[in-house]
């Protein structure tokens, strides 16, 4: 018997208001499932900002592009530990391809991950990087020459035609991928949405909610990566892709936000059964979580500091260094938003009984499988990839297009593989 | 013929589907199709018994409990369900309607002195009733619906089981349960439920909480059969489900339920 669950659960049997099904006392989908709509969030908004460039020709945006795509890699990388450090049974897992029930939408998890994983992210970069990786593989030297060799699969032909056709590839790619990536973060709101026992869930728009709060967790994670990455190699921030690409978020948080707005007018002018128990859940248990940091501080604050840099234009550009001091903040605010309501969702959607009646907690848990700890390695380690990624293939090349008009170097001046 | 496109489900049933659909896919692309269409519930096939064999339901007439719990016992005693009062396959609700409309729920707890059913003494009360709940084993079921590995299935019967050799442990049948009826067993780490005692019925017994009911309170039967005392009991009683409106088709039916009651 797991004495460490009997133990949390008797702790949070006194904190129990009203009444609850005997068996809801343990919330069921803690820690690990917020953190795996947030991840898969970013992944599809990483692409989605990738394809920005790709298909609608978004020149400014362009130093962000290999960026945008090995950091979706890297977190679609770890998309699915979350989910099986969670089983009780993670040896099982492959039962879900074995013997996936096909009325279940959870059972199509792993063959849209791996279809987006293989059919989309992996073949994009490799054609985006296929170029280079010969000409690395041609100048470089030691293990990195063969790391290179191998993964450009030991394709040599550099010639304009074949060129031609790697841009090609890359826009069917693409504009596959787009779908697919709607389809990657859409079908994880569905998960929820679909769950008809569970009012706070069960909503047609939880897809597209999912949808476009992964946009914004995307670009928002791009933008930051980007700002903090290139000054610590040495590099200039683009201001011109930066500008753009809080622009296009700015536009994405007003979606997300009116999105929200809409399902929550929409769930009080109905005023179901369930109305007074979510609302009492949303004004004690979810009051901080929700309306503090999710919607003032994660999605109007920013919205505000945005907005402000818009109408005060002429102000703004002057002072370049405040701006993207505003744009830092209002990006970091926009991260929390989101990974808060993917919270919320998760465990909002726990914490209210299915009678109605009552409200339970989540206690959450420090060390442990679903502890605190381990999910903060697991939001580690997709930086950790990235960094490999970016030793391997370093995504300098559109990173400092801008570099190198403005100071006139050569792409020789740009750090090597590996460096 | 399978009436739900659950029936008959489970491990096998699943690969032998899997492999006939992956080989159709192959030949024609039909397999989208199909596996697209089975996503939804063909309800209106699922609802009705099917015409030969048994259909198994519940009874439960509220009138009838008394709250002594010996049925939570009875039911923890026979399925091993862990004795700590966080995993149930079976419970009972006490409500006291007060006369300013508040109702107050408890659900029992076995191991205390048994609550006092009589109320009378209490002016401010209206009515006060104890309410037996346990899995609805739901003809159109969420929870195998949404198993991602087929582990719950329908048995042809109309039982809704789980095979804790397969079940991965996700817990999205407990989510998908409208009626708290599932729990995840702390031992085997598998999702956990009523089987109608499946062990005993398929031996012609009653499930061990009907069998120890001291009122009767609790009925077990084949709906398929006029004679048994569930279809006996439908006939005599006006009779409710829980949460009619999700559309699950439950198979608990109430006798004498209260409004208050979810």
């Amino acid at each position: 018997m797991n004495q460490e669950l009997l133990h949390t659960l008797k702790e949070i049997m006194p904190q129990i208001t009203g009444y609850i099904y005997p068996n809801e006392i343990e919330v069921h989908w803690g820690l690990l499932i917020v953190v795996y709509p947030y991840i898969t969030g970013i992944v599809a908004g990483a692409f989605i900002l990738a394809s920005l460039v790709k298909v609608f020709n978004v020149k400014e945006v362009q130093p962000l592009y290999r960026l945008s795509l090995l950091t979706a890699l890297s977190y679609l990388l770890v998309a699915p530990l979350p989910l099986l450090s969670h089983l009780g049974h993670p040896e099982r897992c492959f039962e879900m391809f074995l013997t996936p029930q096909p009325s279940s939408a959870m059972a199509m998890f792993g063959f849209v991950y791996a279809w987006y994983l293989m059919a989309v992210l992996l073949i994009e970069i490799w054609f985006v990087y296929r170029v280079d990786m010969i000409v690395w593989a041609e100048g470089g030297s030691g293990p990195m020459k063969w790391i290179h060799k191998v993964l450009s699969l030991f394709s040599r032909d550099r010639s304009e035609s074949a060129v031609t056709f790697d841009h090609k590839a890359l826009k069917t790619i693409t504009i596959i991928g787009i779908p697919s990536a709607f389809l990657l973060h859409g079908y994880v709101g569905f998960i929820f949405g679909s769950v008809k026992a569970n009012p706070w869930w069960s909503s047609v728009l939880m897809p597209i909610a999912f949808l476009f709060s992964a946009i914004v967790s995307g670009v928002a994670l791009v933008i930051l990566l980007y700002m903090v990455i290139t000054p610590l190699t040495g590099g200039k921030i683009n201001m011109k892709c930066v500008d753009k690409a809080v622009d296009f978020l700015f536009y994405a948080v007003i979606v997300d936000f009116t999105l929200e707005f809409v399902d929550f007018i929409h769930r009080i002018y109905q005023s179901e059964e369930e109305i007074k128990i979510l609302s009492e859940m949303v004004m004690s248990k979810l009051f901080m979580s929700l309306v503090i940091i999710q919607v003032l501080l994660g999605m109007i604050l920013p919205l505000g500091i945005i907005g402000a840099t818009k109408i005060f234009k002429r102000r703004f550009t002057l002072n370049e260094d405040l701006r993207k001091m505003l744009y830092f903040i209002s990006v970091l605010l926009i991260q929390f938003g989101i990974f808060t309501m993917r919270w919320n969702v998760v465990i909002g959607g726990q914490m209210f009984s299915k009678s109605f009646r009552g409200l339970t907690t989540y206690k959450m848990e420090v060390t442990g499988i679903e502890g605190l700890l381990y999910t903060l390695v697991l939001l580690c380690l997709p930086l950790v990839i990235l960094t490999v990624l970016m030793k391997i293939l370093p995504p300098w090349k559109e990173m400092r297009e801008e570099d190198k008009s403005l100071e006139g170097g050569t792409p020789g001046s740009l750090p090597a593989p590996g460096a | 013929m399978p009436l739900s496109p659950f029936a008959g489900g489970g491990r096998m049933n699943g690969r032998r589907n899997f492999l006939r659909n992956t080989l159709a896919f192959l030949v024609s692309g039909t397999a989208i199709g199909g596996g697209i269409l089975k996503l939804f519930p063909s309800s209106a096939l699922a609802k009705e018994a099917p015409r030969k064999g048994k259909w198994y339901g519940f009874g439960v007439s509220v009138d009838k409990c008394i709250g002594c719990g010996r049925c939570m016992e009875a039911c923890k005693v026979e399925n091993d369900v862990p004795r700590e009062p966080f995993f149930f396959r079976t419970w009972v609700e006490r409500y006291i309607i007060r006369k300013d409309g508040e109702a107050v729920v408890k659900a029992i707890n076995p191991n205390a002195e048994p609550m006092a059913a009589d109320t009378s003494g209490d002016r401010s009360i209206l009515r006060s009733f104890f309410v037996p709940k346990l899995c609805n084993q739901c003809a159109d079921p969420p929870c195998a619906q949404v198993c991602p590995v087929g582990a719950t299935f329908q048995t042809a019967d109309g039982v809704v089981l789980v095979n804790e050799k397969t079940c991965v442990g996700c817990r999205y049948c407990i989510q998908a349960c409208p009626y708290g009826a599932r729990y995840l067993h702390p031992v085997t780490r598998t999702a956990d439920k009523c089987t109608f005692c499946y062990h005993r019925i398929s031996q012609d017994l009653l499930p061990a909480c009907v069998e120890v009911c001291p009122t009767q309170a609790r009925i077990f039967g084949d709906l398929n059969s006029s004679a048994s005392p569930l279809s006996r009991f439908r006939r005599m009683n006006k009779i409710h489900v829980l949460k009619p409106a999700l559309n699950t088709e439950p198979k608990a039916y109430y006798a004498g339920l209260d409004g208050e009651v979810r």
